[in-house]
C-alpha cells in the first residue's frame, strides 16, 4: 500500500479520531443532537485541521523544540479567530448554532494531537492530506451521529421533517452519550470482526493442507 | 441574594458543565476510573477555573473592550490559562508537595481542559439564558468568580457520581469486548444527565 493511501484510510478509518481515539469529545457530544451544526462543526474543522498541519510542517525546521507547544497554541489560536469571523459574517446561521464550541477549537484535542504526532514530523504535502483525512473522519462520524441524534430527537434530518414523533432525550446531552458510546461499540465491533475474518482466510489454507498432509 | 441563589443553582444543577453544557469530557471519561483521581481532578480544575475567570474577566472588561480589541479574546485567553497552570502549578510545588504528588499529573492537562476556557469564555458572554435577565444584568468579576467557582464543583461533583459508579461496574466483570472502556463508560454518563434532567424543571 502506498503512503498517501496508508494516512488517508488511517484518517479516515483506522485512526478515527471520534470512535478509535476517542478525542474531541467535548463539541462531539454538545452538537450531534442536530446533523446540520454537527456536519458543520466537522467541515470547520476539516479547514483548520488542514491549514494548521500545513503550517505546523511548514514551520516544523524553525520552531525550538522547547516551545513547540506555545507555538502550536498560537497558529491554532490565530486560525480559530479567522475562522469565527468568516463564520460571523458569511454563514451567521452555523456561527449560532455552534455557539461556545467555536471558540473551544483551540482545546480541541485532534488539532493538537496531530500537530504534535504527525505535523511536526512530516512534510507538507503529506501533512494536508493527513489534515484533511483526519477531519473528514471526524466529519464523517459527527455527521452519521447527527444524523442518528436528530432523527430520534426530534423526527427530522438535517431540519427536514420526516417522522411526526419525538424522544425527548434525544435532544439532549443523555441522548448524545447514549448514541455516541454504541456507536463506538458498533464501530469497534465491526473492526474486530474484520480482523478475525481476515485473520482466519490467512491461516485456514495453511492448517487444512497440513491436515491433509498428516491424514495421508 | 437572589442573584446568589441564580448563580449557585445554575452552575452546579441547570447548567452543569458535563451533563447539560458537555465541557470538559476528556477528564471526565479519563479520570474517572477511581474516586481519589476524580476528587483531585475536580479541585484543580475547580481552582484553575476561579483563578482564570479572576484574570480574564475584568481584562476583557476593563482593557479589551475600551480599546476595541475583542477579536483578540482566543489567543490572549489562552495563553493566560496556559501560564496561570505553569504558575499554579509551580505554587503548589512549594507550598505544599504532598498535593503536589497527588495532582502532579493533572496539572499540565487543564491547559487544553475545554471546561477553563469553556467558563471564561461563557462569563462574558449573555448570560440571561442560563441564570435569568436579573441576575445577568447584576454581573460582575465577583459574581463571574463565583459562578466558576460553582461550575467547578458541580463538575466535581458528576465527576464523583461517575467515578463510584465506574468503581462498582468493574468489580462485575464479563462484558462483551467491544462495549468496555469508553462505551460503558458514556452509556453510565448517558444515564447520570438523565438524572440531572430533572433540574431542567428549575426557573431562575
Amino acid at each position: 500500500m502506498n503512503k498517501y493511501a496508508k494516512i488517508t484510510l488511517d484518517g479516515l478509518i483506522f485512526q478515527n479520531p471520534t470512535f478509535m481515539l476517542v478525542l474531541g469529545t467535548c463539541p462531539t457530544l454538545g452538537l450531534i443532537s442536530s446533523a446540520s451544526s454537527a456536519a458543520g462543526m466537522g467541515l470547520t474543522v476539516v479547514v483548520i485541521l488542514t491549514l494548521s498541519n500545513m503550517l505546523i510542517s511548514a514551520l516544523r525546521k524553525l520552531i525550538p523544540n522547547e516551545v513547540r507547544i506555545p507555538a502550536y497554541i498560537v497558529i491554532i489560536a490565530t486560525l480559530v479567530t479567522l475562522a469565527r469571523m468568516v463564520l460571523e459574517k458569511f454563514v451567521p446561521d452555523l456561527y449560532d448554532s455552534l455557539g461556545g464550541f467555536l471558540a473551544l477549537i483551540v482545546v480541541n484535542c485532534i488539532i493538537l494531537g496531530r500537530a504534535e504526532a504527525f505535523a511536526s514530523k512530516h512534510t507538507v504535502i503529506e501533512s494536508a492530506l493527513d489534515g484533511v483525512s483526519t477531519g473528514l473522519g471526524f466529519t464523517a462520524a459527527l455527521t452519521i451521529m447527527g444524523i442518528i441524534c436528530e432523527f430520534l430527537g426530534s423526527g427530522s434530518i438535517f431540519g427536514l421533517q420526516i417522522m411526526d414523533f419525538t424522544i425527548g432525550a434525544f435532544a439532549s446531552p443523555a441522548g448524545s452519550f447514549l448514541v455516541y458510546g454504541t456507536c463506538i461499540a458498533v464501530f469497534v465491533y465491526v473492526m474486530d470482526t474484520i480482523e478475525r475474518v481476515r485473520r482466519e482466510r490467512k491461516y485456514r489454507p495453511l492448517t487444512h493442507e497440513s491436515l491433509v498432509k498428516e491424514v495421508a | 441574594m437572589g442573584t446568589f441563589i441564580a448563580i449557585v443553582l445554575a452552575a452546579v444543577l441547570t447548567n452543569n458543565f458535563i451533563t447539560v453544557r458537555t465541557y470538559g469530557i476528556c477528564p471526565f471519561l479519563g479520570v474517572s476510573k477511581k474516586t481519589n483521581s476524580a476528587v483531585g481532578m475536580g479541585v484543580a480544575v475547580t481552582i484553575v477555573m476561579a483563578i482564570a475567570t479572576a484574570v480574564t474577566y475584568p481584562l476583557y472588561e476593563y482593557v479589551m473592550v475600551p480599546l476595541g480589541i475583542e477579536f483578540l479574546e482566543i489567543i490572549f485567553f489562552i495563553f493566560i490559562i496556559a501560564a496561570l497552570v505553569q504558575m499554579i502549578e509551580k505554587v503548589i510545588e512549594k507550598l505544599s508537595p504532598p498535593l503536589y504528588s497527588a495532582m502532579g499529573i493533572y496539572l499540565p492537562l487543564i491547559t487544553t481542559n475545554c471546561a477553563v476556557l469553556g467558563v471564561c469564555e461563557l462569563v462574558i458572554g449573555d448570560m440571561s439564558s442560563i441564570i435569568g435577565q436579573t441576575a445577568a444584568a447584576a454581573m460582575n468579576t465577583g459574581w463571574a468568580v463565583l459562578y466558576a467557582v460553582f461550575a467547578g464543583l458541580g463538575f466535581t461533583l458528576v465527576m464523583i457520581i461517575m467515578s463510584g459508579l465506574r468503581e462498582r461496574i468493574g468489580n462485575y466483570g464479563e462484558m462483551p469486548k467491544a462495549i468496555k472502556g469508553f462505551p460503558i463508560a458514556m452509556i453510565t454518563a448517558s444515564i447520570i444527565c438523565m438524572a440531572f434532567n430533572v433540574f431542567s424543571y428549575i426557573q431562575l
